[in-house]
């Protein structure tokens, strides 16, 4: 049996009475071996910072495993959560702590670059938009996704270094707009 | 050539064309600098993008369902059960899956610092709550029902009535944020939000039905609203995966 799909609504401006959890941003506990902030801001097609947006992270576990029957290569039991949540303050500012990704094949097999796939909400965002975090400083050869991304723009899912942590940044509209998949 | 397991994993298809609202939406004047300008690039659904967060009861609190019992005191309005059920697009029940709301008052107030206009809030009222849904896919919470709220959209703006939800179905791929409104309200033409939606049957499963069977006597009015979050792509493995 078919049933037809609920529509996608704006989160609004009011998404921090509802969404925010204490340990949204903490994929892991303070403390974790290996843990890095990944730091960023959510701006529009002014370049004007987006108070009332929130950004959610899905990613693997370090060893590249998802705790999940869908994967077959899965650890039931596996503590890490692997998903984070961060409101935008103010300042339109998110952080998440979390670990590296591990490496998650393809569907041909092939190894993906380490990634972490996000969704925005905010105001003003009728669906959500999906992107994905690569890192810079990885390597990111072969990526049959990063590849698909047309040359000029690839560099906008690239986090890059800050200091020890790192830093993505989320330009909804304009120059240097982030890449946003249909999943 | 593909691996084996790889080859069974599931996708997620698209619902059709007109269920979902477009980025882009002049009416709702947030959208203008909001909404991306390029093209999407097209994502395969690979391991990240068909799991998901399975998040249980150790996110809930005890009365986190019941918006109505999170102060000393009962808030003001009419009390109402609002129950449903979360399924994919092939009417399986999500099972166990966390699904939070978010709302205004019976006056249409948020306890929100940019909310200012000029209607209370309530001291016995927060207006957000969760809960998990069960074997079948259901979910329950006892709320208020809340009031319209005016915003400054267009000449004299309202929003009808509604409430928030966030679910997150088994996949990446099914998450959903919606609104739920209700039957009959009078303010849905004018709604730049509700209207977004391009197929007019689409737009109407957002709105809740009254519920009689479900009323309480002398203590709450019930309404019904289920989520339907994308179903599955037929595959040529789906026999072997039902028998499993
Ligand atoms: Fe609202």
């Amino acid at each position: 049996m078919r049933l037809e799909g609920t529509p996608s609504q704006t989160v609004g401006p009011y998404l921090s009475i509802g969404l925010p959890w204490d340990d949204g941003p903490f994929v892991v506990p303070e403390g974790t071996e290996g843990a890095v902030w990944i730091r960023g801001g959510v701006y529009d097609g002014a370049g004007n910072p987006v108070p009332d947006a929130m950004i959610e992270t899905w990613q693997a576990d370090p060893d590249g495993g998802f705790d999940h029957p869908d994967d077959p290569r899965g650890k039931p039991g596996d503590p890490f959560r692997g998903f984070g949540r961060c409101p935008t303050d103010a300042q339109g500012q998110y952080r998440i702590l979390t670990v590296l990704p591990g490496v998650v094949p393809d569907a041909s097999g092939a190894s993906q670059a380490r990634h972490i796939d996000v969704s925005v909400f905010a105001r003003g965002l009728l669906n959500r938009v999906v992107t994905r975090i690569y890192f810079e400083d990885q390597d990111n050869a072969g990526d049959a996704v990063l590849a698909s991304v047309p040359e000029e723009r690839r560099d906008t899912l690239l986090a890059k270094k800050d200091g020890a942590d790192y830093r993505f940044d989320v330009r909804l509209q304009g120059e240097d707009e982030t890449v946003f998949f249909a999943v | 050539m593909a691996t084996p397991t790889e080859r069974r994993l599931p996708q997620y298809r698209p619902d059709p064309d007109g269920t979902h609202p477009p980025l882009d939406y002049a009416p709702y004047r947030s959208t203008a600098l909001r909404h991306p300008t390029q093209p999407l690039v097209l994502l395969p659904q690979m391991l990240t993008e068909v799991t998901g967060p399975l998040l249980g009861p150790g996110r809930l609190g005890e009365l986190d369902n019941d918006l109505t019992r999170q102060h000393p005191g009962e808030p003001q309005g009419q009390r109402i059960i609002v129950t449903g059920r979360l399924l994919d697009g092939d009417a399986r029940p999500i099972r166990n899956s966390l699904v939070e709301i978010w709302q205004a008052n019976a006056g249409g107030r948020y306890r929100h610092t940019g909310d200012r206009w000029p209607s209370p809030l309530d001291p016995n009222f927060d207006g957000l709550g969760r809960t998990l849904t069960d074997d079948d896919g259901r979910y329950e919470f006892t709320t208020i029902k809340p009031g319209a709220y005016p915003w400054k959209n267009h000449d004299n703006a309202w929003r009808p009535a509604h409430i928030h939800f966030s679910v997150f179905g088994a996949a990446f791929t099914q998450r959903l944020v919606t609104q739920m409104y209700f039957p009959d309200d009078p303010l849905f033409s004018q709604d730049p939000i509700f209207n977004s939606i391009p197929d007019e049957k689409a737009r109407q499963r957002m709105i809740s039905r009254f519920d009689l069977d479900r009323t309480e006597e002398e203590w709450a009015l019930a309404f019904q609203f289920d989520i339907v979050v994308r179903g599955r792509e037929q595959s040529v493995f789906e026999d072997e995966e039902e028998d499993e």
